[in-house]
């Protein structure tokens, strides 16, 4: 026992050592994390802000201008008026205006009989921005429109219904709260496993690891000495992300501090002997990376629901998306940042990710054995 | 004439050369056209903000004809799935904090009484802001037929009607802004990797030192090094092109050479980082790990996600270096709105002056990197 905490000693002074002499790792481990969390909650938005919108005020009369004056001082909006459509739709394909209000010459008369029409057109090009600019373009003019029938009387007698809408956990309506939280999970998804493969790869290549073999190193030691520094300096960059989100740009957090501690260390176990079974079974590093990229990475940004909603998707895509530690990690922690402790969702994926955590132990000490004999 | 003649043929076995060096090991050839297939049809499948389906509960305390009827509008399309119907004011937060359901349609008391009096009935609804761009599609789907059954209710033709047309993209489909987009992706994740590891590999091995003392000039040897793996990204773009065009079918506005062009351009500023990223580091490991830290932010900051415009300015002057966005943009525009070249021209500035910076660099690099 006590020979085989030496030897486990020993291997992980190897291994810090090598940490700390390679500017790899710490680029990786610490420096790029922050920078992603910098430059995701600094720049990453899908909130619609100042539009630029063209309207063609082919009718210039102060009911056309008045329909459209909600887009004034809206944060939303940027409105630019031109007299044509042909104007307007120069400025559409010089990437001038994303979309265009179209008031046609009879708006006022037709108003007057009770059955006007307006047209609202957008750039598809930009599709996400346009279903948003969309929904509040119609909700404006459909306010004008209610307000205009409430003044003049023209409606007053029939009910009609209002949507009075409410966002839970995120009352400022933005997607920066959306991107943080769910940053931190791909941020541990690559610090464990893109760098764990990496590294280990390595050893496989240069033959350093075989040479280790023939040491009376255990399968288990030789797996605890490698996972232990990786799982460090994986909980090092995410303590300083969690830190930087919170204080830096005031993300929410409402949940357990212990929680979040014990499942992101079990997602980082998960991610971690992810990355070791990787390299042991590819053993080269461009495969390693490229690997460690379309299994780990690009399924954890596609599927986890951390852009893509998982309700959206087809089916077949949601059982790979639920078949997934990182949906299951990702909901967590949104959870705990933004809602708070909901002990069933807590507990749930908590034990989920448990047991993925020791599946992958078993896994990859008998890929580590399985090279000994 | 001849001394040209000899020139090609060096060039020529120089490209044989590094062409057998990446293509021969069978695995890499799977990994440079598997995930290639892979991403396309994930993407093509996952990448959607539109709403499919939204579980909801339910909490009428109305129960009249007209919360009824509003019930059977909502739920008419299909979109929006009742999951639970609620008794309470106090069962309305389990749900949702337990992701169960991902939104509360709450409809008042009153709601029957105020509309049969002239007055304007009030639906409450309490959506999820975890995920704020799917709760706000739900926002605007429920306005919308809220509008549109007020309008049944008050029984005449609507006082301002209101056409939306969506040019190029009439449905809204997001996939079609991601499909075009994916094109340059794939050239940012391998191509610039493999231009980087084929000199750290030979570093590694230390055959560059050889190729140096051959009578190769360095602007050969870089032509040597550049011309695979920006063909291999031309092959790749293909894949994911034909892949767009008929398993998608996304229409095709633009013009093919233009497309072309711009994805050519981009593969050789990629080529370039890839070469300067190579040239700065010494060994594979370094080479990956460099690439990586350039590729995140690069794709962050290219409005491949979210768009340009919604960053703080001093970020959108950063990513002026960043080739990447300039690429997406021109090929998005091509793509599906046919742009023509006067459209997109200042998207090509950026993507030339990346390239004529970085491949003259990458190629002094190669040989003042051993002094």
């Amino acid at each position: 026992m006590r020979e085989s905490i030496r030897r486990i000693q020993a291997l992980m002074y190897k291994e810090f050592c090598q940490i700390v002499r390679d500017k790899s790792t710490v680029l990786i481990g610490i420096v790029l994390p922050l920078v992603l969390i910098t430059l995701v909650a600094s720049g990453m938005s899908l909130d619609v802000t100042d539009v630029p919108i063209a309207v063609v005020l082919e009718d210039s009369s102060p009911l056309a201008r008045d329909a459209v004056s909600f887009l004034e001082g809206s944060a939303y909006f940027e409105p630019r008026y031109v007299t044509s459509m042909q104007e307007a739709e120069q400025l559409m394909s010089a990437q001038q205006a994303d979309g265009i209000v179209c008031i046609p010459s009879d708006f006022s008369s037709r108003v007057a009989r009770g059955n006007a029409r307006l047209q609202v057109i957008l750039n598809g090009v930009n599709t996400t921005t346009a279903t948003t600019v969309r929904g509040y373009l119609t909700a404006g003019l459909q306010g004008w429109m209610q307000s205009y029938g409430q003044r003049t009387g023209v409606s007053g007698t029939a009910g009609s219904i209002s949507v009075v809408g409410r966002q839970w956990f995120n009352d400022a309506n933005s997607s920066t709260y959306l991107f943080v939280p769910g940053l931190i999970v791909i941020v541990m998804t690559l610090v464990g496993v893109f760098l764990t493969a990496l590294v280990m790869a390595r050893e496989w290549e240069r033959g350093t690891l075989e040479s280790l073999f023939v040491t009376p190193m255990r399968p288990m030691e030789l797996l605890i000495s490698k996972l232990v520094p990786y799982f460090l300096v994986a909980s090092a960059g995410f303590v300083l992300c969690v830190l930087l989100a919170v204080f830096g740009y005031q993300l929410p957090f409402h949940g357990s501090c212990l929680a979040l501690a014990i499942c992101s260390a079990e997602y980082i176990i998960v991610s971690v002997c992810l990355g070791l079974t990787i390299s042991s079974i590819v053993k080269k590093q461009f495969l390693a990376c490229q690997l460690a990229l379309f299994v780990s990475l690009l399924p954890t940004v596609m599927f986890s629901g951390f852009v893509f909603d998982l309700h959206s998707v087809p089916a077949a895509i949601r059982v790979v998306g639920h078949l997934l530690p990182a949906t299951y990690y990702m909901e967590f922690v949104k959870t705990i940042f933004l809602a708070g402790n909901n002990w069933f969702l807590l507990a749930r994926n908590g034990t989920i990710l448990a047991a993925y955590a020791l599946f992958f132990l078993a896994l990859s000490l008998r890929l580590a054995q399985k090279r000994l004999s | 004439m001849k001394e040209f003649y000899r020139r090609l043929q060096a060039i020529g076995a120089m490209l044989q050369k590094e062409f057998l060096a990446t293509l021969k090991d069978p695995a890499s050839r799977v990994v440079l056209i598997v995930p290639c297939i892979l991403q396309g049809f994930l993407f093509g499948y996952a990448a959607t903000y539109n709403l499919a389906e939204v579980p909801y509960a339910l909490y009428d305390e109305s129960k009249s004809i007209y919360s009824r009827s509003f019930v059977a509008h909502l739920e008419g399309s299909g979109i929006f799935q009742r999951v639970q119907t609620l008794s309470g004011s106090a069962e309305m937060a389990p749900p949702i904090d337990s992701g169960q359901v991902m939104a509360v349609v709450r409809i008042s008391r009153d709601f029957a009484d105020r509309i049969s009096r002239g007055e304007t009935g009030t639906v409450q609804l309490i959506t999820d802001g975890r995920n704020p761009m799917t709760s706000g599609l739900a926002q605007n789907y429920v306005s919308s037929i809220a509008a549109s059954y007020s309008q049944e209710l008050s029984g005449r033709t609507p006082l301002l009607t209101i056409q939306t047309r969506t040019w190029y993209n009439p449905n809204e489909i997001t996939q079609w802004m991601f499909l075009p987009s994916l094109i340059p992706l794939l050239a940012i994740t391998q191509v610039l990797l493999l231009s980087g590891l084929s000199v750290a590999r030979e570093r590694e091995n230390g055959t560059f030192d050889q190729l140096l003392v051959t009578p190769l000039h360095p602007l050969e040897i870089l032509i040597g090094k550049a011309v695979p793996p920006v063909c291999i990204g031309l092959v790749q773009a293909t894949l994911m092109l034909l892949l767009s065009l008929f398993w998608f079918q996304i229409p095709f506005s633009g013009s093919v050479l233009l497309l072309y062009t711009f994805i050519l351009l981009f593969l050789v500023s990629c080529v370039g980082i890839g070469l300067t990223v190579s040239a700065l580091s010494s060994t594979m490991q370094q080479v990956m790990v460099y690439n990586f830290a350039c590729m995140m932010p690069m794709i962050l900051l290219s409005g491949f996600a979210t768009p340009v415009r919604n960053m703080p300015v001093w970020l959108q002057y950063v990513t002026y270096v960043n080739p990447f966005r300039f690429a997406i943009d021109a090929i998005r525009h091509i793509y599906l709105e046919g742009a023509p070249f006067s459209a997109i021209a200042f998207d090509a500035v950026p993507l030339l002056m990346v390239a004529c910076i970085t491949m003259p660099l990458a190629g002094w690099m190669f040989r003042h990197k051993l002094a």
